[in-house]
């Protein structure tokens, strides 16, 4: 996180110098081009999830599943929702039945009735791939069939990947797993085909409460940045120092 | 001196070099380094277009609109203008070329995705407004009665 | 088939409480085997090597005996982690294309490395043999005696001086081998190690001790091993003197072999030792610390998988084999179960890192069982 962010405070600072230096120099520049003259790339993709206005509802594992071709009846998914239920006693109940692919419509987790008086507090939180600056599963990928996109998103190479299982063991996250059909290591990537064609993922085009976004971190006008930028975000599993991209609103500290 | 010693390294030789004989053949000509880590950019570059020419099957209402103007501009006016019309109706991928007729999904397991109450104190669940699972509208498809394009109307 | 079945992992993996939806025990019984295997191997050229570089002379017969033992060994430890990949016949893939970042892209390397070594060594040891066989089998017509006959040629590669001089040459080059084949042996092992403690995502695996663990046990497992292989051969030799009576009386054969085992005994619990020290330092550091993931990894080793860590690693296959070898007046059938037990704690503890660093859930919220699919 800090130095995704610190990255961009550095690309800020850049500008800030070319503002200071005699606007005659700059004249026959536009402000793009501007900009790509002081940075090499100009896409970083990141995300922004709200667990506080996560209904729950699990369409955006559905489009997941559909868009990307996991099979819909299989256990593993690229993207899933996960419920917390904090009791008084200071318990926490979670689950994420397929993932959250149906939603959550029952209040029991695991067969297990809790009487709504002992609540405390209650959310759902959206997983996916992190799309780390350090991914710890492309280090440990033998072949060189798992990489980071200079855009910033680990793809895998589906003609290339020998199916060790090692970035599955490596990720801190769980987002990894073997594509039933064709064998070899799958995770989220952002719906790569999509936003590199000027689209959203599907998770996110299918979200009704805007608890998923895409952002741009290299592009300090987009919107969703900017919250990244001045809102209090935080990030999953800090500790291992992968430096994570989905940057979480609201985000308890219960969260594993 | 008994040159002979040297005779397995020979071998050893040979071995090494027909694995690098063998990676002129099989290793893709554009897999190699790219951008400027060898620890996270060591593959093969045509990859990277081959997943930006993935499938796209969820079009967008942009797409829906061209058509069916009428319903997306129901849609647009109601509280469900944020429910994407494929959340219901599917993927609109090959429609309507190939595929005259979308999965619509009208269960009652849809709506209660996000109707259904929890009974949560808070969270994102008590946002939306809900219904007893149990009680109301007994298991039957809740599109019987509430018009799902604006569900402020009732189904005539 | 349902969809259930085509899932990696499903078939074998009972959840309990919250496992995120994509976990599962992706490494099985392979993952066991292989370093299981490796170990034996390493371990076995770590024991040759004792004679051969260090020149422990009273190893001597037991030293050329487990090389062997090591080379045969050495295909076979490739093999479970071969059949492992969902992809094996992309296998050559980190030969091709290695991605020096991942532990696992030196294999194909250290493994290629270590297999030369070996049978350079072992064609030093046994070229003279080699040249002895071509000229003996000379002249004979039979088919199968040609056979064998260019079987022998092709190994002695076309280097048939035998003079004194050149024998000398040989059991120096050995020796440099041998020298040479300590450390790749124990890089070998040590990596296998390696590919786990440096994973960080794993709460249990992630340690700086794991390589030197895993090195420890294999020469443990190794010795074990060739031991237990040496006292089935003189046994069988000693039950042949016996039946046919040969030039050896079978008594000398079991006097030869209580030496060899006696000796080949004291660096097999030293080794032991080692093992099992550094194995209590990793616990005992990881219950002062309590870092984060102490609590789901004391319930899993306290609590779930304490039969298999505490009773049948450390008491069957370390403590009792231990009291067993030291107990004065010694036979050879207590030190075969010995043996088998030491093998038998070995296996345990590879068993207990590889599915006992996945019985816990990533989210340290919920637990994975392994059941053997059979």
């Amino acid at each position: 996180m800090t130095c995704s962010r610190r990255d961009f405070l550095k690309g800020v600072m850049d500008r800030a110098l070319v503002a200071t230096l005699p606007v005659s120099a700059f004249v026959l520049l536009s402000n793009d081009e501007a900009r790509a003259a002081v940075e090499g790339s100009k896409v970083r993709w990141a995300f922004l999830v709200d667990t506080r206005t996560c209904t729950g509802c699990g369409l955006c594992v559905t489009a997941c599943k559909t868009e990307n071709e996991i099979p819909f009846d299989a256990p593993v998914t690229r993207t899933w929702v996960e419920r917390y239920v904090l009791t008084k006693d200071g318990e926490t109940h979670i689950d994420s039945p397929l993932g959250g692919r149906d939603g959550f419509i029952d209040d029991k987790i695991r067969d297990e009735e809790i009487d709504p008086e002992d609540i405390a507090k209650a959310f759902f939180v959206p997983k996916l791939c992190n799309q780390c600056d350090n991914p710890a599963c492309v280090q440990v990928c033998p072949v060189g069939a798992t990489y980071q996109t200079d855009d910033g998103v680990v793809l895998i190479d589906r003609d290339w990947c020998i199916g060790c299982g090692y970035c599955i063991m490596a990720c801190p996250y769980g987002v990894r797993f073997f594509h039933p059909e064709e064998r070899v290591a799958d995770k989220c990537n952002f719906c790569y085909h999509r936003i590199s064609n000027g689209m959203q993922p599907a998770c996110v085009e299918s979200c009704a409460f805007g608890a998923r976004q895409l952002a741009n971190l290299e592009d300090p006008d987009d919107p969703v940045t900017r919250i990244i930028m001045t809102e209090r975000v935080a990030v999953l599993k800090d500790e291992y120092g992968t430096n994570p991209n989905v940057f979480y609103l609201g985000l308890d500290a219960s969260v594993r | 001196m008994k040159w002979h010693v040297l005779r397995p390294l020979w071998v050893a030789i040979g071995i090494v070099a027909s694995i690098l004989i063998a990676r002129m053949f099989f290793v893709p000509d554009d897999f190699g380094v790219h951008g400027e880590s060898f620890t996270y950019g060591y593959y093969r570059l045509s990859n990277v277009q081959e997943w930006r020419d993935f499938p796209i099957k969820y079009q967008g209402r942009e797409y829906c609109i061209e058509c069916h103007e009428e319903n997306v501009q129901a849609l647009n006016s109601s509280p469900h203008v944020n429910i994407e019309c494929e959340n219901c109706h599917g993927p609109g991928a090959g429609h309507p070329d190939d595929v005259e007729h979308l999965p619509l999904n009208t269960s009652r397991e849809l709506c209660l995705r996000c109707h259904a109450d929890l009974d949560y104190p808070n969270g994102g669940r008590t946002l939306v407004p809900s219904i007893d699972n149990r009680r109301h509208g007994r298991r039957r498809d809740c599109v019987q009665c509430h018009y799902p394009h604006d569900p402020r109307e009732d189904v005539e | 088939m349902s969809a259930d079945a085509i899932v990696h992992g499903v078939e074998w993996t009972t959840r309990e409480l919250f496992v995120y939806p994509n976990e599962f025990i992706y490494w099985s019984i392979q993952i066991v085997m292989y370093p299981f295997m490796t170990g034996l191997v390493a371990g076995a050229f770590v024991l040759s090597s004792l004679y051969h570089v260090f020149g422990q002379k009273d190893l001597k017969e037991i030293a050329q005996f487990s090389l062997v033992f090591s080379l045969a060994l050495l295909p076979v430890a490739a093999l479970p982690l071969l059949l492992h990949l969902q992809l094996p016949t992309r296998a050559m893939e980190p030969l091709l294309t290695p991605h020096f970042t991942s532990a696992i892209a030196a294999f194909g390397i250290v493994f290629t490395a270590y297999g030369l070594i070996v049978l350079s060594e072992i064609w030093f040891v046994y070229r003279g043999y080699f040249v002895a066989q071509v000229h003996a089998l000379q002249g004979e017509s039979a088919l199968a005696t040609v056979m064998k006959r260019s079987v022998y040629r092709v190994l002695t590669i076309g280097a048939y001086d035998v003079s004194d001089g050149a024998i000398k040459v040989d059991k120096k080059a050995a020796t440099i081998l041998a020298a040479i084949g300590i450390p790749v042996a124990c890089f070998l092992h040590g990596y296998a190690g390696f590919i786990f403690g440096s994973v960080k995502a794993n709460a249990l695996w992630m340690s700086p001790l794991m390589p030197v663990i895993f090195i420890m046990s294999a020469v443990v497992s190794g010795i074990a091993l060739c031991m237990l292989t040496y006292i089935i051969i003189m046994e069988w030799q000693a039950f042949r003197q016996r039946r046919h009576g040969g030039a050896r009386k079978a008594s000398e054969i079991k006097g030869a072999e209580t030496d060899v085992i006696t000796k080949a005994t004291r660096y097999l619990l030293g080794f032991l030792v080692a093992a099992i020290s550094l194995e209590l330092l990793d616990l005992i550091f990881r219950g002062y610390t309590a870092m984060k993931s102490w609590d789901i990894l004391r319930s899993v080793m306290y609590g779930k998988d304490f039969m298999n860590i505490f009773v049948l690693q450390y008491t069957i296959g370390n403590l009792v084999p231990f009291v067993l070898l030291l107990l004065p007046g010694r036979t050879m059938k207590r030190t075969v179960l010995a043996l088998l037990l030491v093998l038998f704690g070995v296996f345990m503890m590879r068993w207990n890192v590889v599915i006992g660093g996945q019985a816990f859930s990533l989210s340290f919220s919920g637990y994975m069982h392994y059941d053997i699919p059979i």
